[in-house]
């Protein structure tokens, strides 16, 4: 029989992310996948499951869950209080929650997202090979509600002998490294000064999408319209209000906004943990 | 085109790579040598090749400067015309914006199918939802405008016109294309429990036929069956 969470509490938003499903882009399917991919891994690497096994990914509130039989599961990312029927329990490695039992995880005390992997893996049925839920598109599960019934695989083998694990804190101020291009030409050089020099911070209408930022706007030189093109992770797009927005896992795959530069896939996990309001700093990589 | 000279390679990242072609024709000739390319494990490994209007992102190069001087040199012959099979879609021509595409058109509302249907279209590139193709193949006197004010809701199956495209709305969305028809059955446009997930890949031909009258109001039946993929033995 399936063992299952029963979802007590779903939280602002919770999906279910694995390592998404990249090589469908040209139909106009966003890749998705855990945002902050590392601690995504980390904490299945914790339990002996695959690094890319299915797990939830909260937002902020965090979520509580309900185990039909007993599992080990690990709380990373972003840091969170964590009780089991209330009574406290640890952070970062693995927990047993028996049958019943009631897993809290709780509002994140810093960062954005944390993540909850179990023994075995979320097993909801994957769509194009992944279990990712994408918000851009609608792919994969939907967000958790109160009282859906989350299923779990059966653990591979067994939750390794526990070893401290590094989990990185989330940054008081996101340092990001661009690369310019692909269009960067299509902005003065003073708009590109701007760009690597001026003082913005993360928006709080920032998503799954893109990391929105508030700070000076870019300028265009040129006010054409940019014929639809592909967009890759991590692109730094230029809406028409200046205002440079990230590309993040659930991204369109083509769009018409020039793209000034990119950041390289290893400096979004940082991205994916940054509160509203956080400083954003773009360098030349 | 030969020797790539029309094309700019804009490096993305570090890994990736958009080549940019002077033109729609252009680009999806260079898109299909890719594929060709890919296909005969000639190119280096990618995992994505995402065509644009102009453009042909390669995502997942792990050389983009090494890949980028590799195509300034490659030979990419035209795309064939008319050879191969065609998706066939079938349309009713029923869309509340028919008498303004008419208009545009300087025809009567009722000419406007067999317009539409005269054409060849190919598939230039997919986004803004799965399954969602642009179609190019309109000559530039029957391109029209977007709607001045988007729809918040287009349903799916909807036959729609913007600027050079023409496309199906594979299911329903907010939508400012202007709606001349429908496609009685739209599931076939996007499944992704098939193996072929969706129905308008890049480079696919597509051909707008009217809907078989029988299949009017069942919403299955004959419209589903014709728009069978080639790959699907239709």
């Amino acid at each position: 029989m399936t063992a299952g969470l029963t979802v007590a509490r779903s939280g602002a938003l919770t999906t279910v992310q694995d390592a998404g499903r990249p090589g469908h882009a040209h139909l106009g399917v966003p890749r998705s996948g855990a945002l902050d991919a590392p601690a995504m891994r980390l904490a299945n690497r914790l339990l002996g499951n695959d690094p890319d096994a299915a797990v939830l990914e909260t937002t902020l509130t965090g979520c509580a869950l309900r185990p039909d039989r007993d599992v080990t599961v690990v709380v990373g990312g972003a840091p969170c209080p964590v009780t089991v029927d209330g009574g406290p329990a640890a952070w970062g490695t693995p927990v047993r929650v028996p049958a019943g039992s009631v897993l809290d995880v709780g509002a994140a005390t810093a960062g954005v997202r944390s993540y909850v992997a179990v023994a075995g893996g979320v097993a909801a049925e994957p769509v194009l090979g992944s279990r990712s839920t994408d918000l851009l598109s609608g792919l994969g599960p939907a967000p958790l509600r109160d009282g859906d019934i989350v299923p779990v695989g059966s653990p591979r083998r067994p939750v390794p002998a526990s070893a401290a694990a590094p989990w990185p804190g989330p940054p008081a101020e996101l340092v990001l490294p661009v690369r310019l291009g692909p269009r960067a030409d299509w902005f003065s050089p003073a708009a590109l000064r701007t760009l690597t020099s001026a003082a913005y911070r993360v928006s709080p209408h920032s998503n799954r999408i893109g990391l929105r930022t508030e700070g000076p706007p870019l300028q265009r030189t040129s006010t054409g319209e940019l014929p639809s093109e592909g967009m890759v992770l991590g692109a730094v797009q230029v809406p028409p209000d200046g205002r440079p927005v990230i590309f993040l896992h659930d991204h369109p795959t083509t769009g018409g906004y020039p793209v000034v530069a990119v950041v390289p896939e290893p400096a979004l996990a940082a991205a994916a943990q940054a509160t509203a309001g956080t400083p954003v700093r773009f360098t030349l990589a | 085109m030969s020797g790539g000279r029309s094309l700019a390679a804009r490096p993305a990242g570090r890994h990736a790579l958009l080549v940019e072609l002077p033109d729609a024709e252009h680009t999806a000739a260079f898109h299909a040598e890719v594929l060709r390319r890919r296909a005969a494990g000639t190119l280096p490994p990618v995992t994505e090749v995402v065509p644009g209007a102009r453009t042909v992102l390669l995502d997942g190069v792990a050389d983009p400067e090494a890949l980028a001087r590799a195509v300034d040199g490659w030979e990419v012959p035209p795309v064939a015309d008319d050879t191969g099979e065609a998706v066939e879609i079938p349309v009713r021509y029923d869309g509340p914006d028919l008498a303004d595409v008419a208009a545009l058109w300087g025809v009567a509302p009722e000419e406007v199918g067999a317009l539409h249907r005269a054409h060849t279209y190919r598939v230039a590139f997919c986004g803004f939802a799965p399954g969602f193709g642009y179609l190019t193949g309109l000559p530039p006197r029957l391109h029209v405008p977007r709607r001045s004010t988007p729809r918040t809701r287009v349903p799916a199956g909807a036959v729609a016109l913007a600027g050079p495209y023409s496309a199906v709305y594979p299911r329903a969305t907010p939508g400012g294309w202007q709606l001349i028809g429908t496609m009685p059955d739209p599931r076939p446009l996007w499944d992704p429990a098939r193996e072929r997930a969706a129905l308008l890949t890049p480079g696919t031909r597509v051909r707008f036929v009217t809907a078989d009258a029988a299949a009017d109001g069942t919403g299955t039946g004959s419209a589903a069956a014709q728009a069978t993929s080639p790959e699907a033995g239709a």
